[in-house]
């Protein structure tokens, strides 16, 4: 199970607390402006990245806020939790 | 050598000792007319139709670590068709009209049983959505019967149908013609087959670029074990496609996620079918060696760690003792996760990519294993003729961009 610190409550607490909301700094675009490629990168393509990976929880059991984690999916090793809004910090 | 009794005499005679090797272990060609990513039984299906059907022998598999050591050999498997549209009921009832003859076909018993598969209802809704399903199969031609709960605690003696339960079981889909099959066996049979075929099998081989030729199209890969030249690529690596294709610069509408399993210690045979439940998340079924074999839902997150948390595999059991109280004095001898490909509408991805010569199969999240061989063969059609397989065409990727989805949320049988 994953200890993910949440960086509203600034605690670490197990994963059973959060919630999963997928990948992280995504952007809708226009709708009325976008192509269909475009559209269909934004609802159903992902970067699915083997590595550091940027994605949002959920701190549905405490505050409730989302909030951003850099995460290394092959070693499943938090290398950063943010508050949301603020840009992905560069993993070492 | 063939197998049959008469070399199983033989070679009992000779104390054993005269088995030769299943399939060679050749180093890379410089060249192939097609190479298959990923040894697992997809893609040793893909080459040995590639071999058998198109006459494509100048093939070779690679594979970053052991044949089978990937979802082949980590997934429950189960194999059943009960799908409710109509590419699906096409595309995994040809799997599943595969399954009987295999063993005849590779001379390799893969153990194909088919006990039957049971699919509880535990609310009105999985009820009635059951149903649906039950109709849509029936009239499709794929045989799927509703079970009252006395029926199918009849059938499966064990399962707990009191009506006090926390999650009462209110009737079952029950495809008497689905089963199971042992796992590694297909892997290999496909493998043996393949090699005698004249496919070369390389094992422990990474691959790590894609190689392009001017025009765009793939010229080559780039391996642990030295360079290939190829102009046709048939990716089939599961939980590793995102990463895969991405030496190609090409995303994909997939997410991979951990799916964890476990055995118990074995028992006498007590669980004489497949028994899945959607609500109260879980698959059971008992191996030939007595272990119960059961099935959890995916983890929350992306990740290829093979791992995955430990609340997952314990709510999984919370569940089957719900459905089977006799089972709550067994050990769990042994945990392991996969990494499982997940597309949006829950069903496979199939065929061509933006790219010249790279073919992609993939996507198909926590049920591949009951599609190996009719994936095999349908892929091996679309890499050897250029166009996809009737069966195979409403898989294609591009159905995300015309919004022709595929949506099997429901018969994928766990929750995503």
């Amino acid at each position: 199970m994953l200890l993910i610190h949440c960086p509203y409550c600034e605690m670490e607490r197990p994963e059973v607390e959060f919630r999963y909301a997928g990948e992280a700094h995504r952007k809708r675009p226009e709708p009325n402006a976008a192509s269909d490629a475009e559209w269909t990168d934004y609802l159903y393509f992902r970067t699915n990245a083997k590595g550091a990976h940027a994605e949002r929880w959920r701190h549905a059991a405490g505050c409730g806020r989302f909030f951003n984690c850099l995460r290394d999916t092959a070693s499943d090793r938090i290398l950063a939790a943010y508050k949301a809004g603020e840009p992905r910090p560069a993993a070492e | 050598m063939r197998y049959s009794i008469a070399s199983l005499v033989r070679q009992a005679v000779g104390g054993h000792q005269g088995w030769p090797e299943q399939w060679r272990s050749p180093a890379p060609k410089p060249a192939y007319a097609a190479v298959i990513v990923g040894g697992g039984g997809h893609g040793l299906a893909t080459a040995y139709y590639l071999a058998k059907e198109h006459g494509v022998r100048d093939v070779a598999v690679v594979e970053k670590g052991w044949l089978g050591g990937g979802n082949t050999g980590r997934n429950t498997t189960i194999v059943r068709s009960n799908y409710l549209w109509e590419a699906s009921e096409k595309i995994y009832g040809h799997a599943h009209k595969m399954w009987p003859t295999l063993a005849a076909e590779l001379n390799y018993n893969v153990m194909f049983s088919p006990r039957g598969v049971m699919m509880l209802a535990h609310n009105r809704h999985e009820e009635a959505d059951y149903k649906r399903h039950i109709h849509a199969n029936r009239l499709a031609g794929i045989a799927n019967e509703w079970l009252t709960p006395a029926q199918a605690k009849q059938i499966c003696p064990v399962l707990n149908i009191s009506p006090d339960a926390r999650y009462p079981v209110l009737g079952a889909a029950w495809q008497r013609s689905g089963g199971t099959a042992r796992h590694d066996a297909v892997a290999w049979a496909f493998a043996r087959a393949a090699s005698a075929l004249g496919v070369d099998i390389i094992e422990n081989c990474e691959v790590v670029a894609i190689r392009r030729a001017p025009s765009g199209a793939v010229s080559g890969l780039e391996t642990t074990r030295g360079t290939i030249a190829t102009n046709k690529i048939g990716v089939a690596v599961a939980g590793n496609t995102s990463a895969v294709m991405a030496m190609a610069d090409l995303r994909l509408p997939l997410e991979s996620f951990p799916l964890q399993a476990f055995v118990s210690e074995p028992l006498k045979p007590v669980v004489p079918c497949v028994v899945l439940s959607n609500a109260v998340h879980a698959y059971i079924s008992q191996s030939d060696k007595g272990e119960l074999v059961i099935g959890a839902g995916t983890d929350a997150y992306v990740s290829y760690s093979q791992r995955g948390g430990i609340q997952v595999p314990s709510a999984t059991l919370e569940a089957i003792l719900e459905l089977f109280p006799f089972a709550s004095r067994l050990r769990m001898m042994r945990n392991w996760g996969g990494i499982v490909d997940t597309t949006p509408d829950r069903s496979p991805i199939l065929g061509a990519t933006p790219v010249e010569g790279l073919y992609v199969n993939c996507g198909w999240g926590t049920g591949g294993f009951k599609a190996t061989p009719g994936s095999g063969h349908l892929f091996a059609h679309h890499i050897a003729v250029g166009a996809p397989h009737p069966v195979a065409a409403p898989f294609a990727l591009d159905r995300f961009r015309t919004g022709a989805l595929i949506n099997e949320a429901t018969a994928a049988a766990v929750a995503h």
